[in-house]
């Protein structure tokens, strides 16, 4: 398990070796990547700027994915997230999750994204062109898709 | 008893209320979360507009763990106010 919140872009190809490295037992490896559009509200966007709540962001991103190995057979996972001024086509967010099968890390790939998305403490602030900025709202059905994960999920096991 | 405590804020909270943080000591009357925001409003017009009833939800965070407004807040050294929250 690891987290990292960072300015810097991320490798998937480097994160990917760094969790399989060596092992013979993962049969399905699962990325998401989530990146900056172009534009909100359909306004066109220079850049977003992402704030965070440091100690408390990485804790809350430990325990969403100490939840996820709970739930699902993973042999490891990783979440990155980056902070800072960010333009359009830039990477915000990588999950991996790594398991035997596909299934699991599927599922639990966007367990750990619904979590991030409505409990991890960062806020985007959005640079709309011409000047102005405003503070992104959250959204109703980012709390819904992670509600969906309190019944019993498909690819546990039992 | 009073009790020195750090407030944070962050987002649009820290911006209306024109600080990251501060420390202050909370009156012994303040028992609740939902208590120090209704004590928050009183120390000013940032603070009464930042933390405006029926504006935009501001949540809270004691010691780095996400609470409800009824939660106590007797025993926090941290306690972190902000906008529900837009990453990912």
């Amino acid at each position: 398990m690891s987290v990292r919140v960072q300015a810097e872009d991320f490798d998937i190809s480097v994160e990917i070796a760094r969790l399989t490295q060596g092992r013979s037992d993962v049969g399905a490896i699962v990325t998401f990547t989530g990146t900056v559009r172009g534009s909100g509200g359909g306004q066109a966007i220079d850049a977003i700027t992402l704030e965070h709540y440091p100690g408390m962001t990485e804790a809350e991103l430990e325990r969403i994915e100490a939840r996820a190995h709970q739930r699902w057979p993973l042999q490891a996972s990783s979440i990155i997230h980056r902070i800072g001024r960010l333009a359009p086509g830039e990477n915000i967010v990588l999950v991996v999750t790594v398991s035997a099968h596909r299934q699991a890390a599927f599922e639990a790939a966007e367990f750990l994204m619904d979590y991030l998305k409505t409990e991890a403490p960062f806020w985007k602030k959005e640079d709309i062109a011409g000047g102005s900025a405003h503070w992104v709202d959250a959204r109703a059905a980012d709390n819904a898709a992670r509600d969906r994960w309190t019944g019993k999920a498909k690819g546990e096991p039992g | 008893m009073d009790r020195a405590v750090k407030l944070k804020y962050f987002a649009w909270v820290r911006e209306k209320v024109g600080r990251a943080e501060e420390d202050v000591t909370l009156p012994a009357s303040i028992a609740t979360v939902a208590d120090l925001i209704i004590w928050q409003r009183s120390r000013g017009p940032e603070y009464a507009d930042a933390f405006a009833a029926g504006q935009r939800v501001v949540r809270a965070a004691i010691d780095q763990t996400h609470v409800k407004p009824e939660a106590s807040v007797m025993s926090a050294r941290e306690i972190a106010f902000f906008p529900p929250v837009t990453g990912g």
